[in-house]
């Protein structure tokens, strides 16, 4: 990948491998990749069904153990992390966006976006002052104590962004963000994250094969049977 | 982790079809452990009604006695030879049998009669009508106010009867700690009037009652009454003694324990499911907390604090439920002997933190198992 040496780097990966099964149903999902992406990128991982995009996205956001290679996120080696450490820096320094959102239903709109909080020690008190907060930004203030059930997609995919950024992560992942929202919402939705999530201090990672909102990232790499097989500029460029 | 809980129970709390159905299996289960026992606890507490109001603290009776009820006779040198034991402040006979009276309305009734020392009177009953000293009257009887109390006809102060062709006469009507568990009315009167009305054996006292002059006299005392071939207990060991008999030479004992143990297989299979349920449903979500960042120990605490909070609100409930019906039975059923004690408060406290740990234990599992992967990949 092009580096740019004016950013910051936020992730670096390293001869990258992860495979499922052993023998003859060993499958690997990715094969050797590196890349780099910097502070303040909107970066998209393309690729038909069944490339490795997510377990790509699993293993450089410290949820799926790589079988070789590192994962350094501002360079820290976090495959070198103790359970618990992992688990604290997932908390502090990623925020998630699930393709099916997995908001809480039995919650109001407000507890769930304050989850990351209450898991950082906040007090409920405090989660939900902060939580509205977030919601407001997303434009969801007036629905903070309806139950996620009763929002429509598009909204409860503003929760589930409210929810990933209401602890202040540096990277954001989302994955397959658009899947179950119609064309205008999903774009609406990734031009809502580029134009007030997305800054400096900030790095962006969408997992997607939809090519209607690909106009919208700084770069995008392809992903093909595990393999990294090239790059290309995003539409802002 | 007090914000992490407040999550586990809202979580829980939220879900009200799924907390119902736990809260009524854990409630109906420990309702049904706590009938069970408390059941039991009150026949025992019954079958030592004599014991316990004679209240005496040691009791020598012959080794073949095996319920209080079930008496043999001893010879009187028993009671002479116990009376010069070292440590004995004091030793008076008494008499426990049973007789069938003859009401004024020409109705026969069976009654358990007690004869108490003459001198002493040593466990008399407390009376709430007449006075004690009239037990010394001709023909004098007190009936005691119980449950069985009716079924002598209800008897004031005067009213007569017949008792083996004698004239009985009550004087007094009393109260006492706990009724008798065959259900039939109790009279009292002095050992001599006892023997005289009812025909006996050759020996005639039921037990000595003892009073040690110190608790560590009472060592020696049963020593010194086991070498004469009799056996001297404690007021507590000889409960036990009959507790023992019921429990475990009647049927009764393994009867109502066999009910306790399908109470708490019904309760945990009920919950135990329930529980595995709403732990499934939740999977995911569990899963993407994980991903978000929850340690595994935060996520066991959140599912532990799930199933002891669902146990013991369960818990209350149940034994709520109990002593409210065991308290509307009374006042219909003045003869159902339920009683609920510490012991059955404590075995179904047991029972229900088993079945919360059971439980919690296949949630866990699965909620460990699950992989923050399996999230991303829906």
């Amino acid at each position: 990948m092009t580096p740019e040496a004016t950013k910051t780097i936020a992730i670096k990966a390293t001869g990258l491998m992860k495979w499922f099964g052993q023998g003859e149903a060993k499958t690997t999902a990715v094969k050797d990749v590196n890349l780099e992406t910097w502070f303040g990128e909107l970066v998209y991982i393309v690729g038909p069904s069944g490339s490795g995009k997510t377990t790509l996205l699993s293993v450089l956001s410290g949820i799926l153990k790589p079988d070789a290679g590192t994962v350094t996120v501002e360079g820290t080696d976090i495959w070198h992390l103790s359970n618990d450490k992992l688990a604290d820096f997932r908390l502090n320094k990623i925020g998630f966006v699930f393709q099916d959102f997995h908001l809480f239903p039995r919650l109001t709109t407000a507890e769930n976006v304050a989850i990351p909080l209450i898991l950082r020690r906040k007090s409920w008190g405090e989660a939900l002052v902060e939580a509205k907060k977030y919601l407001e930004i997303v434009g969801l203030a007036s629905r903070a104590e309806l139950p996620p059930v009763k929002l429509s997609g598009g909204e409860q995919q503003r929760v589930a962004i409210a929810r990933a950024i209401v602890g202040q992560p540096d990277i954001l992942i989302l994955d397959e963000p658009t899947a179950s929202l119609d064309g205008d919402t999903g774009h609406a939705i990734v031009k809502f994250v580029k134009d007030n999530i997305l800054n400096e201090k900030r790095c962006i990672l969408i997992v997607t094969h939809d090519s209607r909102i690909t106009g919208l990232a700084t770069r995008i790499l392809k992903m093909e049977d595990g393999r990294l097989t090239g790059w290309e500029k995003g539409g802002d460029q | 982790m007090r914000g992490i809980l407040s999550l586990a129970y809202k979580l829980l709390v939220n879900d009200k079809a799924k907390f119902s159905a736990l809260l009524v299996g854990i409630t109906f289960a420990v309702f049904l452990m706590i009938a069970m026992t408390s059941l039991f606890a009150g026949v025992l507490n019954r079958a030592s009604a004599t014991v316990i109001n004679l209240g005496a603290s040691v009791w020598v009776m012959d080794p073949s006695v095996q319920t209080v009820a079930n008496t043999i006779g001893m010879p009187d040198y028993v009671l002479d030879a116990t009376r010069s034991i070292k440590g004995v402040d004091y030793a008076v006979p008494v008499y426990t049998g049973g007789a069938l009276v003859k009401l004024t309305s020409g109705a026969y009734q069976a009654v358990n009669v007690v004869g108490l020392d003459d001198t002493s009177l040593f466990g008399r009953p407390k009376l709430i009508k007449g006075k004690i000293e009239d037990i010394y009257a001709e023909n004098a009887f007190i009936v005691v106010k119980d449950t069985e109390f009716p079924k002598m006809g209800n008897p004031g102060v005067g009213v007569d009867f017949e008792l083996n062709d004698h004239r009985g006469v009550i004087v007094g009507i009393a109260n006492v700690a706990s009724s008798g568990l065959f259900g039939v009315p109790t009279l009292y009167t002095t050992y001599e009037r006892a023997l005289q009305y009812i025909p006996n054996p050759r020996f005639t006292i039921s037990y000595v009652l003892i009073a040690p002059k110190t608790p560590a006299a009472v060592a020696q005392i049963k020593k010194d009454v086991q070498a004469m071939g009799y056996l001297a207990l404690t007021k507590d060991e000889f409960m036990d003694k009959i507790s023992a008999f019921y429990m475990f030479q009647t049927g009764l004992g393994m009867n109502l324990l066999i009910m306790t143990i399908m109470s708490f297989v019904v309760g945990l299979s009920i919950s135990g499911q329930t529980f595995y349920t709403f732990v499934l449903e939740n999977l995911e979500k569990f899963g993407a907390l994980k991903a978000i960042g929850a340690k595994s120990h935060e996520l066991i605490g959140m599912i532990l604090f799930q199933a002891s909070f669902t146990a013991l609100t369960g818990y209350g409930l149940g034994v709520g439920l109990c002593a409210l019906v065991i308290y509307v039975a009374k006042l219909r059923m003045p003869d159902y002997a339920a009683v609920i004690t510490w012991w059955n408060l404590g075995i179904a406290f047991v029972m229900v933190i088993i079945i919360a740990a059971v439980s919690s234990y296949v949630g866990v599992r699965k909620v460990l198992r699950v992989q923050p992967f399996d999230i991303f990949r829906g």
